[in-house]
């Protein structure tokens, strides 16, 4: 049952760009209860030095997520879905997320390993600007539990 | 309300966050995170994948973590680090009163204009985040 060593090293190239919109950031604003202006006027993120409105810190989980599964449900990998748990996350800002913001995802596998009859996955995913400068990297640990764990 | 953030030390407490997460709140959240998976909406799915029932995903949890640092702060844009482990699953029971966690939080490092924030999240008086930490910039 255990994980692929083949992949440990890959990299999975963006599969294209994401816009980030005002509605997005509001919408997810609104799903964790954030209430800052700063995620829903414009003026005021202006106000505070920011080119528009701001996303909260877990906002890029909606791309990371959607790179994180492309990988683990590659068959050749065989990942147990049903019997995978998220580890843990990370998120390491170059900038903050703003409205209009054209991110791509680069995932990477870092790790791959067993301890005590559980795989561990270390992914770690860089998440670059249209200029090609880094805004976030991202880390995730996934933990596929053994049949007998 | 936003802190003063000059005047952070170690030691200092944020203003602690209560929140309730109702079956709702999972849709809400699944739909705006896109994060599909049963185990946050199907008690069947749920209970076949060895669970107690539905339960809140840990990134909705650890957005919790990041709501209790960014109120405080007062600008989301100042996290420049997050970080969480999720340690025990937040059963979110079908009925109007959800579930509650508790987050407290406490400054345990400053340096360099930047301030670690030590976060703690509680489910029914357990903690359900491992070493979940914030780095704001207070300069």
């Amino acid at each position: 049952m255990a994980l692929s060593q083949s992949f440990v090293g890959r990299c999975y190239p963006p599969k294209g760009t994401y816009e980030v919109s005002r509605e997005k950031i509001a919408e997810f604003a609104d799903a964790i209860g954030d209430t800052s202006p700063l995620s829903r006027d414009k003026a005021a993120a202006q106000a505070a030095g920011y080119p528009d409105v701001i996303a909260p810190p877990t906002f890029l989980t909606i791309i990371n997520l959607d790179a994180i599964n492309a990988i683990i449900n590659d068959p050749e990998l065989g990942l147990d879905y049903s019997r995978m748990v998220h580890g843990d996350q990370r998120f390491h800002y170059t900038r903050p997320v703003h409205a209009g913001d054209k991110l791509r995802i680069t995932t990477y596998v870092d790790e791959i390993f067993d301890r005590m009859g559980n795989d561990f996955l270390n992914l770690r995913a860089e998440i670059t600007d249209e200029s090609d400068e880094l805004v976030c990297t991202t880390r995730a640990q996934l933990v596929v539990r053994g049949a007998d764990a | 309300m936003t802190a003063d953030l000059s005047a952070v030390e170690v030691g200092t407490q944020l203003p602690p966050l209560t929140a309730r997460i109702t079956r709702k709140d999972l849709i809400r959240y699944a739909g705006a995170s896109l994060d599909f998976n049963p185990i946050h909406w199907s008690d069947r799915q749920a209970t076949e994948s060895g669970l107690p029932g539905v339960i809140a995903h840990g990134m909705l949890t650890m957005a919790l973590a990041g709501r209790l640092v960014t109120e405080w702060a007062g600008d989301s844009g100042r996290v420049i680090d997050l970080f969480a482990r999720f340690t025990r699953p937040v059963v979110v029971p079908d009925d109007d009163t959800g579930a509650e966690v508790e987050l407290t939080g406490k400054v345990t490092e400053v340096a360099d204009g930047k301030a670690t924030v030590a976060v703690t999240a509680k489910f029914e008086g357990r903690p359900v985040l491992g070493k979940a930490t914030a780095v704001v910039r207070i300069d």
